[in-house]
């Protein structure tokens, strides 16, 4: 039987088989963040749990926002909302590239029909401080997932290395259904499609983050989110968990004015540096207090 | 002697890396066994994207080794003997030998015996310390072990003489198992020998061991599948080797695309398809374009044939392929002219401003440059101005490596002058050692200004590079500029142009350039300084460098140190031609700044100082330095000019010299150093005349005197052409 004759998973199903077989690993299972961010990876389940000594698996489904990257829904590939499947290991299981084979398997890529291949890609986040080493993974010399071995978080080394896999979940079921648009997808077997759900939702947004936001309250949005997390950070006990969230949300923020056209160059130096000032002044708050066991 | 069979397995290496690491490994592998006294033969490493191996012959024991440490003549005092013992490690005297010379007499040795130890115990040291101490560009750790290696680390397969030697490293234990290629041969397999390992990986386990099997194989392959088309592959070596590093079980395959692509640059389509796609592009033998075909090289065979790989990465070819369209599209709305305002938008350095100003910059000195490299100069500055628009289009925005060709292309679509369009790609050039230097004038103006402008306004910032540290990659850029000027023979005082292109970096005082010692500090270094920011004009150019010059000359730099920076590079470019580095630096005198005329120079002085008249003149030379330096640790040296000696010889000399020396300052001014050279060998006999005749260093202090000046003027003759001082033998 070839991935042509079997039926292909809907979208929903191709979540709901990732969520199953990752639950099976030991995965905690984790709902969507509630703070816009631009990729899986910030989730705090993420950047702070891969730090401190604790074990930690997990594997969620998250929206990431790029407000630059919206196209009033007329381009078959490029969204301004979309989604990614992060699963978190700590520490990597030995067999984790396994794992990952087998999620493939699950959700009905065969691979003896098509050729897996793992290409050096290492990852860099410098808004958080972070970097590994590890692979794009390519299907037929398709990028399917993004695979890392984090290294280092908010400019600390890692006491235990996290394995970390992200897919492209769009990109993905377009793959493993065979569709041109990503609005054609199939979201179930129900008759509905991904345009149905997100279409509009694309149309309205990108007018609203190109046309209308409002700059002058946003860039004060932003430097209210900024002096929040400063204060939350210059506390005698720092709460690096909501110093965080508020960290995400200038970056946010930040990604409206950008979208907007309203920085120029040097501005959007001085941002990236504020945002990441922030972030990382957050990780490590997070790292220091896993340290010194004060979450005990 | 038995086989050594050892096999690294890990998680995919970076194909980049694996030859170099295969090396590496068999190198220290090597040293370490070899230390321990073992000779390693036949040694072979092999390597692939998931493990390295290694394998040898070595002896089954190390030898035994006696050492001997000759010791003090017999009948020596006490403490001699004690310190003996001590360094020995022998605990009475009686331990040692005595031995009989004929000139020492009765003295004392130690034999110190070691013995051989079994290869397996050898083995099990020199495993763990190669491996903890590997040379990977990057590493890493994984789970809770602190090992570090290119990615985590699978197993160990280690065997002597057959036999499993026990190893740990990084939380793996050796084996005498491994595993073949993920889909067609996974294992595990229980190995014997090398011989078994290789039948069985390269059989049922389905694995090429060797990187240059697998690139032989690709090769032919891919030539073959398109000669059955009447086709032809475009050869890409690095390519090959990519993709010889990302498999373990190559097969090649022919896929299609669609033949509108075709309208696309090359460049472009080949970009492309090697590095987003790593596949091969393929051409039509006869008229030498692009054919709609491609080359992908699999990991594995499949049940289909392979046609859902082969349409899996047309799809992604022609996604990919569809951007670059659209953005060819988008990119030839505007001309190239019209992307200059936009350069203003990305930053070339914070403190050097923009793509933009920098063009403007590299403009102006272009445009002057291009009388001396025979390049008109309306042209040059046109062509410094679009060189860097292409960079903010869409298309090398996307494809950073396409700098330069989409801008040649583009101004070539809008029916531009050839030398510009020239100019626009080949200004970058050359990238490196190996890569060739523009010859087209306007292209030769464009580049030099544009790395001296570089180089100029790096300075400026004192963002030099130090060290191993060059993040601007300066030295490269001071080598292209030597590279263009010797290759184009262009004539040019880089004092002047440097100095010019100073005022171009706003705010910027010529003065920075000099390092100013903290003692020198007097009033005349500072009406300099003041002198110069008077002239920090291009228009009041010449009485700047005066003013320059003289400061250079109070703080006693012979060059200001970029100047300096860039004949440092000079050095090593005529150095890797086998040019003597002590004829360089005796070259190198008097603050030259004409690159042409330093290697003519370094050319003459070299065929001259290997003739016998050569030779003999170094020797008068020398020895007339040497007096002076004698005399001159007694007391200062006489000064003012010699007269006329009253003795034969004397008289000769000065007469000589006299001759030379505004025979040589003529041919000098005419650049005829070979000319300048016979000159000054004609000295040669009334020098050695007056050596072998007169004495120097006479009773009278006044003739005395008089010897020491005319000596002196050998000196300072000869320095027109060198500093013969510098020269060794």
């Amino acid at each position: 039987m070839t991935a042509e004759t079997k039926k292909s998973l809907s979208f929903q199903d191709l979540i709901l088989t990732l969520q199953a077989y990752w639950a099976k690993q030991g995965c905690v299972i984790l709902q969507p963040f509630d703070t816009e961010v631009g990729a899986g990876t910030l989730h705090p389940a993420t950047v702070l749990r891969s730090l401190g000594p604790k074990p930690w698996n997990v594997a969620y489904v998250q929206p990431s926002r790029r407000p630059a990257d919206g196209r009033y829904g007329e381009n078959p590939n490029r969204l301004q909302h979309y989604y990614q499947f992060q699963v978190l290991m700590k520490p990597n299981p030995e067999n984790l590239q396994e794992l990952y084979l087998g999620s493939l398997d699950a959700i009905g890529i065969d691979r003896d029909l098509h050729d897996i291949r793992f290409v050096e890609d290492d990852w860099e986040n410098p808004t958080v401080g972070a970097w590994g080493l590890g692979w794009e993974v390519w299907c037929d010399g398709m990028e399917v997932s993004q695979y890392t071995y984090f290294q280092q978080v908010g400019g600390q080394d890692l006491d235990l290395v996290s394995g970390e896999l992200t897919y492209g979940l769009e990109r993905l079921a377009m793959y493993v259904q065979g569709v041109e648009s990503v609005y054609d997808l199939r979201y179930n077997d129900h008759g509905v499609s991904y345009g149905d759900v997100f279409h509009r939702n694309e149309v309205e947004q990108s007018t609203y983050n190109f046309e209308h936001s409002d700059v002058e309250k946003i860039s004060k949005k932003f430097e209210f989110a900024e002096a929040e997390c400063k204060a939350l950070l210059a506390l005698d006990k720092p709460l690096p968990l909501p110093a965080y969230e508020h960290a995400l949300k200038a970056s946010h923020l930040f990604n409206l004015l950008d979208a907007r056209g309203v920085v120029s160059p040097t501005q959007r130096q001085e941002y990236i540096k504020r945002v990441r000032d922030l972030a990382k002044g957050s990780a490590e708050a997070y790292a220091n207090s896993e340290k010194n066991g004060e979450t005990e | 002697m038995a086989e050594f069979l050892f096999e690294i397995l890990s998680e995919e290496i970076p194909a980049r890396m694996q030859v170099r690491a295969g090396a590496d490994l068999s190198k220290a592998l090597t040293a370490g066994l070899t230390k321990a006294g073992l000779t390693v033969e036949n040694a072979r490493i092999l390597t692939g994207p998931r493990r390295l191996t290694f394998v040898a012959d070595l002896p089954l024991r190390s030898p035994d080794v006696s050492e001997e440490r000759k010791g003090p003549r017999v009948g020596s005092p006490e403490r001699a003997l004690e310190g003996f013992l001590k360094a020995a490690g022998l605990s009475d005297i009686s331990e040692a030998e005595i031995r009989t010379d004929p000139k020492k007499g009765e003295f004392y040795v130690a034999v110190m015996e070691s013995a051989g130890r079994d290869t397996d115990g050898i083995i099990q040291d020199v495993i763990p310390e190669v491996m903890s101490n590997f040379p990977w560009p990057k590493s890493m750790k994984s789970g809770g072990s602190s090992f570090r290696w290119v990615r985590p680390l699978r197993g160990l397969l280690v065997l002597f003489g057959g036999a499993i030697v026990d190893v740990e490293v990084g939380g793996i234990k050796s084996s005498n198992t491994t595993i073949g290629h993920r889909r067609h041969g996974a294992g595990p397999f229980v190995i014997s020998s090398f011989k078994d390992y290789e039948d069985t990986l390269e059989g049922k386990g389905h694995v090429r061991l060797s990187h240059e099997d697998r690139k032989a194989e690709i090769k032919s392959k891919a030539m073959a599948l398109c000669a059955d088309k009447g086709l032809e592959l475009v050869e890409d070596e690095g390519l090959l080797n990519e993709v010889a590093g990302l498999t373990e079980w190559p097969v090649v395959l022919l896929g299609d695309m669609d033949a509108g692509f075709l309208e696309l640059p090359d460049e472009v389509i080949r970009l492309t398809l090697k590095s987003h796609q790593k596949t091969f592009t393929v051409r039509d033998p006869k008229s030498g374009e692009l054919a709609a075909h491609f080359i992908i090289v699999a990991n594995q065979f499949a049940p289909d044939g392979g046609d859902t790989i082969k349409a899996g990465n047309g799809k992604v070819i022609s996604a990919r392929l569809s951007d670059a369209v659209f953005f060819q599209t988008e990119d030839a709305k505007l001309k190239l002219e019209d992307y200059y305002e936009k350069l203003d938008t990305v930053v070339f350095h914070k403190k050097l401003g923009t793509i933009r100003d920098k063009a403007e910059r590299v403009a102006v000195l272009a445009a002057e440059l291009a009388p001396k490299v025979g390049a008109d100069p309306d042209l040059a500055e046109q062509a410094a101005k679009l060189a860097k628009c292409d960079l903010v289009t869409q298309t090398v925005i996307e494809a950073t490596s396409l700098q330069g060709q989409i801008g040649r292309l583009m101004f070539e679509r809008e029916g531009g002058n050839a030398s510009v369009a020239t100019a626009i790609e080949d200004h970058y050039k050359p990238q490196g050692p190996s890569d060739a230097v523009p010859t087209d004038p306007v292209a030769i103006a464009v580049a030099l200004a544009d790395k001296l402008d570089t180089l100029v306004g790096f300075w400026a910032i004192d963002e030099k590079p130090t060290g191993s540290k060059d993040p601007f990659a300066l030295r490269r850029a001071a080598l292209g500029v030597v590279r263009i000027i010797l290759e184009n023979d262009v004539r040019l005082s880089l004092n002047e142009t440097v100095y010019k292109q100073w005022f171009s970096i706003e705010d910027f005082i010529v003065t920075k350039d000099v390092s100013l010692p903290e003692n020198i500090n007097s009033s005349e270094v500072a009406e300099l300084k003041a002198e110069l920011s008077l002239f920090q004009k291009r228009e009041k150019v010449d009485r700047g460098l005066r003013a320059w010059a003289s400061l250079l000359r109070v703080v006693g730099q012979q060059n200001s140190p970029l100047i300096a920076f860039i004949l440092d590079r000079l050095k090593v470019y005529l150095r890797d031609q086998g040019v003597r580095h002590d004829i360089i630096d005796a070259a190198l005198t008097d603050g030259q700044d004409d690159l042409v005329a330093i290697v003519n120079r370094v050319k003459a002085l070299q065929a001259f100082i290997t003739t016998p008249e050569g030779e003999n003149l170094l020797a008068g030379y020398k020895r007339a330095a040497n007096i002076l330096k004698s005399e001159a640790k007694k007391g200062e040296l006489p000064t003012g000019d010699a007269n006329l000696p009253s003795d034969e010889h004397g008289a000769a000399l000065f007469k000589a010299l006299e001759i030379a020396k505004s025979e040589i300052s003529v041919s000098v001014g005419q650049e005829d150093y070979s000319k300048a050279l016979t000159s000054l060998a004609g000295l040669r006999i009334p020098i050695d005349a007056f050596f072998t005749n007169s004495q120097i260093i006479a009773d009278d202090t006044a003739v005395k005197n008089n010897n020491l000046r005319l000596l002196g003027m050998i000196s300072d003759t000869s320095r027109q052409i060198a500093d013969f001082e510098a020269i060794q033998g």
